[in-house]
């Protein structure tokens, strides 16, 4: 260890590490390259690729996104730009849930999808991606469909849950596994030109409230379809809010929807009031 | 007593975006979501005044009503 960091402070340009060198360090020293990330983050050396993180994101709050890891369930619309944007931004472990393969029709906005990853398991594209972009960050694909039954372990360890599903009483689920485990859970969902986002800790019931007439099929996605932008900007307000919630930092969108429509440019942001154990309905 | 209203997404497709509209008062809100022929099952929040609010809820003078339908794509 101690010659591993020395070994990376010699090669640091003041306190950048050159991916070059985490390449070396792995292979002199015969460890992974999430191993190398770690131990530069540790020592305070920050790996060049976040140089423009840092104005925003230092590299002790570096080392905190290595450190953490964040559960993705849906590997679609949001579940792609929001694989894409972890793995960028820096969490170090990241569980991508899809039992789906890529069709035709994801084409026109989900990331993860090409003509050359049609029928190719939407979680084995995530792996591949990421692999792609940022080799220090950790996937682990789950091709199953999230149920109560399985969030236990899809969801073990996790700091943040993320939903990017696209069913309604699936979201209803996992909002229920959620606060059974104590995980901040961030929703978002969309349909045509219309988004929204909230993100919801242990105790609250934004999501529950928001669903609470629900009585069964979709929404108005079912009649609009799904543009490219749409899942873009929602899968990126979702970002913003599992990294603040990581770093502690800012004010999530908690017990606040933020509803979003593109068509009309408005943007809404409606409170909800704290839900109270003791007053029953 | 006059309530501002205001629909979202497919809400004003044959409707409107915002109008004002008078109603008696103690009117709650199920009320004018019937006046409008929303199906109750497809709504997806209710905001009053800025806040969530629930079908059962009395409105007042001057109250901004929003509708919004369910969301649930991904």
């Amino acid at each position: 260890m101690e010659e591993l960091n020395a070994f990376m402070k010699e090669r640091a340009d003041n306190d950048l590490l050159p991916w070059y060198a985490q390449l070396a360090a792995a292979q002199r020293f015969d460890v992974s390259l999430p191993r190398v990330e770690e131990a530069a983050l540790s020592l305070g050396l920050l790996p060049a690729r976040y140089q423009r993180n840092r104005q925003a994101i230092p590299v002790g709050q570096q080392l905190a996104l290595f450190r953490s890891r964040v559960a993705v369930i849906g590997c679609g619309g949001l579940g792609g730009y929001v694989i894409e944007e972890l793995a960028r931004l820096g969490v170090g472990t990241i569980v991508a849930v899809d039992p789906d393969v890529f069709e035709e029709h994801n084409l026109n906005r989900q990331i993860l999808s090409t003509p050359s990853t049609l029928g190719r398991a939407k979680v084995e594209a995530a792996v591949a991606r990421v692999a792609d972009i940022n080799p220090a960050v950790t996937v682990i694909p789950f091709r199953v469909h999230y149920a109560p039954e399985n969030g236990a372990v899809l969801l073990r360890d996790s700091d943040v849950v993320v939903d990017a599903l696209d069913s309604i009483p699936t979201r209803l689920d996992l909002a229920e596994t959620c606060a059974d485990l104590g995980i901040p859970l961030v929703h978002g969902a969309i349909g045509g030109w219309y988004g929204q986002v909230t993100t919801q800790f242990p105790g609250d019931d934004t999501i529950q409230k928001l669903y609470s007439r629900w009585v069964e099929g979709k929404g108005v996605e079912q009649q609009l379809g799904n543009p490219s932008f749409t899942p873009a900007l929602v899968a990126s307000i979702e970002t913003a809010e599992v990294c603040k919630i990581i770093l502690g930092e800012g004010a999530p969108l908690r017990n606040r929807k933020l509803s979003i429509n593109l068509l009309d440019m408005e943007f809404e942001d409606v409170i909800f009031t704290p839900h109270l154990v003791a007053i029953g309905e | 007593m006059r309530i501002n209203l205001k629909l979202f997404a497919t809400f004003r497709v044959g409707r409107f975006s915002a109008e004002a509209r008078e109603y008696p008062p103690g009117t709650p809100v199920a009320a004018v979501i019937r006046d409008l022929r929303i199906p109750e099952e497809q709504i997806g929040m209710i905001m009053l005044n800025n806040r969530h609010s629930e079908p059962d809820q009395q409105l007042h003078e001057g109250d901004n009503l929003a509708l919004f339908p369910l969301v649930g794509g991904g």
